[in-house]
């Protein structure tokens, strides 16, 4: 059933992504940022993509903790690898945001501040299945497990504490000419984001056929 | 079952329920840009110094090159993978014979 539908799935997704920056181009300038607030549309929708990826990856590493399951495991690594490239996403473009809209690159603020933890909290999961050796997926995933119960708190951080960021009213109040060409792109992203989710899983389980394979042939 | 299904419960309200009481904090001042966004029909302040179509430009490539790139490091290893699994396969099937 997901064989079948991939391949129309991601047709779609890249003729939205063609789609995307006409979109873009002709949504209304901010009053006061301009041109660069531009970035926002994927921005935002790569942000939401990540939090999408942190969840994925944590719920496949609780059920991993609880069941032992390999499946869950399999989608626990596919959502830490895709949280760190569209995390990679969102610290670069935000930064690039930041210089015109702030006339800094960099603010640790909560909301800049928790995000690059995050980040970083799933990059050591990576890093902890690459290199941690036998026993290292339970660790892994107790890690990924701590990786998304910080998306809350980048979630709302904007909201509670004093920061430089646009709150969360932002994508609620936005003015009609903007929230079409926005939601596009989340759609898009999301979209993406699931198809990678998809390949990367498969990946994954060939490499655990893979590795049955060695074991066979040493038998 | 019950112990880890209780487990899964309070890990759950832990997580979901700390951002909500932190939200007790005194609101802050709102900023111009920070909470909506105010459209208009034409770029502002076009002679600043770091010019903005630059930074688009380059948050906008850097997201297709990054999206792209990933996409065939994750098809070239699905590759090379199953390249190793079929030569381990004609391994096994020689051994047997």
């Amino acid at each position: 059933m997901l064989n079948r539908l991939f391949v129309p799935l991601a047709v779609v997704a890249a003729a939205m992504f063609a789609y995307a920056p006409f979109m873009i181009l002709n949504a209304p300038y901010e009053a006061t940022m301009g041109l660069v607030q531009k970035i926002f549309y994927f921005h935002a929708s790569a942000g939401m993509g990540l939090f999408l990826a942190a969840f994925v990856s944590g719920i496949g590493s609780a059920v991993f903790l609880f069941t032992r399951k390999p499946a869950a495991d399999r989608v626990a690594v596919a959502g830490a690898e895709l949280t760190v490239m569209l995390g990679l996403i969102v610290l670069v473009t935000g930064p690039l945001w930041a210089r015109k809209a702030w006339g800094v690159w960099w603010q640790w603020d909560a909301r800049l501040t928790s995000t690059l933890v995050m980040w970083m909290i799933f990059n050591a999961y990576l890093l902890l299945r690459r290199y941690g050796g036998p026993g290292s997926d339970r660790l892994a995933a107790a890690v990924s497990l701590f990786g998304m119960a910080n998306v809350p708190f980048v979630y709302w951080s904007v909201n509670v504490w004093r920061t430089l960021h646009p709150t969360t009213s932002v994508i609620p109040s936005l003015k009609p000419g903007m929230r079409g060409p926005f939601w596009f792109c989340v759609v898009a992203f999301l979209l993406v984001s699931t198809l990678i989710l998809m390949v990367r899983t498969e990946l994954e389980k060939r490499r655990q056929e893979l590795d049955e394979l060695y074991l066979a042939v040493e038998d | 079952m019950i112990k880890k299904a209780v487990y899964a419960l309070l890990l759950v309200a832990v997580l979901g329920g700390t951002p909500a009481f932190a939200q007790t904090t005194p609101p802050k001042t709102p900023t111009a840009g920070q909470d909506d966004f105010v459209p208009v029909s034409a770029p502002i302040n076009a002679n600043d110094t770091i010019p903005a179509p630059r930074l688009v430009a380059i948050a906008y490539g850097f997201i297709w090159v990054v999206l792209f790139g990933y996409l065939w490091s994750v098809r070239s290893r699905l590759g090379r993978v199953e390249r190793e699994m079929e030569t381990v396969s004609r391994r096994v099937s020689a051994g047997r014979k």
